[in-house]
């Protein structure tokens, strides 16, 4: 019977592929890579590499301890590399409005109850239930890929992860 | 999403038979639909086009099981449909430069009700025994020959939607052996560990974590996204591909695609006209947008794990229809 190496990308070893052009401008695909992305970020960046109208996917490059965000709707952090812990905690007063997109930094740590914590490694999903406060640390640089809405602090650098030519 | 077969007696169906092969017919509107052995016939008031059972009853089952999906689900590059959120249309030749020349195109827009309920039924008369058309080559048995039973199992399997995320508390559950998921052949590498989740008292709805991608290991089916996480309308549809997309899916919005595991080959070609445009080679941590006037279709030489990322905003279908949609996803 035959066996198969089932092939995840990392910081230390991807692969990447890209567009072959036949008639049509390789801009239109926003093509990039996750890894690539992290490898040039800064700890803690929210960088965009997906939109879909107001709907983000960013790529965090988790190294040390974050700030603690908080949100006002569900998002997903998806642990494409290395290992996370995500603490969360339920704040005494809401820290973000009911409406708000995206996720907003909270300034030094928040009062409220701890609600637990997750320690998540490669290809483990984690909620950031809406309402919510926050924090990621990771002992190695890893990588994780939010699902969320464009917030503050999303940045975008289309130009210098995508393919152009 | 549908998960229930139509009975070929269903009286918004129009069949008769069974012919000597054992497969009744089907009408739809102008259209004809009979099988044999080997093909399926398709006949319409300015042409006929055969296609393989094969890839007829792959195509089918996927445009049933997703009730008919966003924009265009090209079977071949002759017939297929096209969804109007509410009506769909069926066509043949409508998107192939030379057949609309030749004048030879056609198509018929039907109530979303009549034409699903002709679709499933055409899919449980003509699927046999032991074969499952939405398993890897494979992993299935034969769809050729004669008639022998049915697969309704196989036909009618629930699609996964979660509402929050899969592992919540109420939530869909995760898979395992006991749930009828072993681990896939080509996943036996996947680690199947689960993240340590540790709630406080009374947190441990929202304190959440599952391994994805141990639950993709153990998906039975190929190309055929589920959700598994919802942001708003932004929903996460994984699904593992292995061999060829039944499908040629042409977008009516833009669709994001991030590679998750090995490598899948997209040919992408104008949604018009079938003219080549790009091919897309994706490895595992690439990331790439669908432009909402192209179609695209997946080769996977091995099972791979694939993140297909949709907007589903209520919105899209109005803004899709006045032409407001943006074609492509980004700007830069």
């Amino acid at each position: 019977m035959a066996t198969y190496t089932t092939r995840f990308g990392s910081l230390d070893d991807y692969d990447k592929g890209g567009v072959e052009l036949i008639n049509d401008n390789a801009r239109n695909y926003v093509f990039s890579n996750m890894f690539e992305v992290a490898a040039g970020a800064r700890p803690w960046e929210k960088v965009g590499v997906a939109k879909n109208m107001e709907y983000v996917l960013e790529v965090i490059r988790a190294e040390g301890t974050s700030e603690w965000r908080a949100t006002a709707h569900d998002e997903f952090a998806l642990v494409v590399d290395g290992q996370v812990t995500v603490e969360l905690l339920d704040p005494d007063q809401p820290q973000v409005g009911e409406g708000a997109s995206g996720s907003v930094a909270v300034d030094g740590d928040p009062a409220g109850t701890p609600m637990g914590r997750v320690v998540a490694g490669r290809g483990h999903m984690t909620l950031l239930p809406a309402g919510r406060c926050y924090r990621f640390s990771a002992e190695r640089p890893s990588v994780i890929l939010l699902q969320t809405i464009e917030g503050p602090g999303t940045v975008y650098r289309w130009s210098e992860i995508c393919q152009t030519a | 999403m549908t998960d229930t077969a139509a009975p070929a007696t269903d009286p918004t169906v129009e069949s008769t038979g069974p012919n000597e092969h054992g497969y009744r017919t089907f009408r739809l509107g102008g259209f004809t639909f009979h099988r044999d052995e080997h093909f399926a016939h398709v006949e319409w008031p300015t042409g006929r086009h055969v296609l393989s059972i094969e890839a007829f009853l792959k195509a089918l089952m996927r445009d049933v099981a997703w009730n008919f999906f966003y924009g265009i689900v090209n079977f071949d590059a002759v017939i297929g449909t096209m969804n109007h959120y509410g009506t769909v249309d069926l066509f043949a030749g409508r998107y192939n430069d030379a057949y609309r020349k030749a004048e030879l195109d056609h198509q018929e827009n039907f109530p979303h009700e009549q034409i699903i309920a002709t679709f499933k039924a055409i899919l449980a008369d003509w699927t046999n025994d032991g074969y499952d058309p939405f398993a890897a080559p494979q992993e299935t048995g034969s769809p050729f020959g004669e008639k022998r039973g049915d697969n309704l199992a196989a036909i009618t399997r629930t699609r996964v939607t979660a509402n929050r995320m899969v592992g919540v508390p109420g939530d869909e559950p995760l898979r395992s052996d006991a749930t009828g998921h072993p681990i896939n052949r080509m996943f036996a590498d996947v680690p199947q560990d689960e993240p340590s989740v540790e709630p406080a008292p009374g947190y441990e709805a929202e304190v959440a974590a599952f391994n994805l991608y141990a639950y993709l290991s153990r998906s039975d089916v190929t190309w055929n996204p589920s959700v598994v996480s919802v942001c708003r309308d932004s929903l996460y549809c994984p699904t593992t591909e292995e061999f060829i997309l039944p499908i040629i899916h042409g977008n009516d919005r833009v669709e994001w695609f991030v590679q998750l595991s090995d490598e899948i080959h997209w040919k992408v070609e104008d949604r018009e006209t079938g003219e080549p445009r790009a091919n897309v080679v994706m490895k595992a941590g690439d990331v790439a947008a669908m432009p909402a006037d192209i179609r695209h279709q997946g080769y996977s030489p091995k099972r791979a794990m694939l993140l297909v990322w949709e907007n589903g905003s209520p919105e899209l279908p109005d803004l899709i229809a006045q032409g407001k949609a943006p074609k492509t996803a980004v700007e830069f």
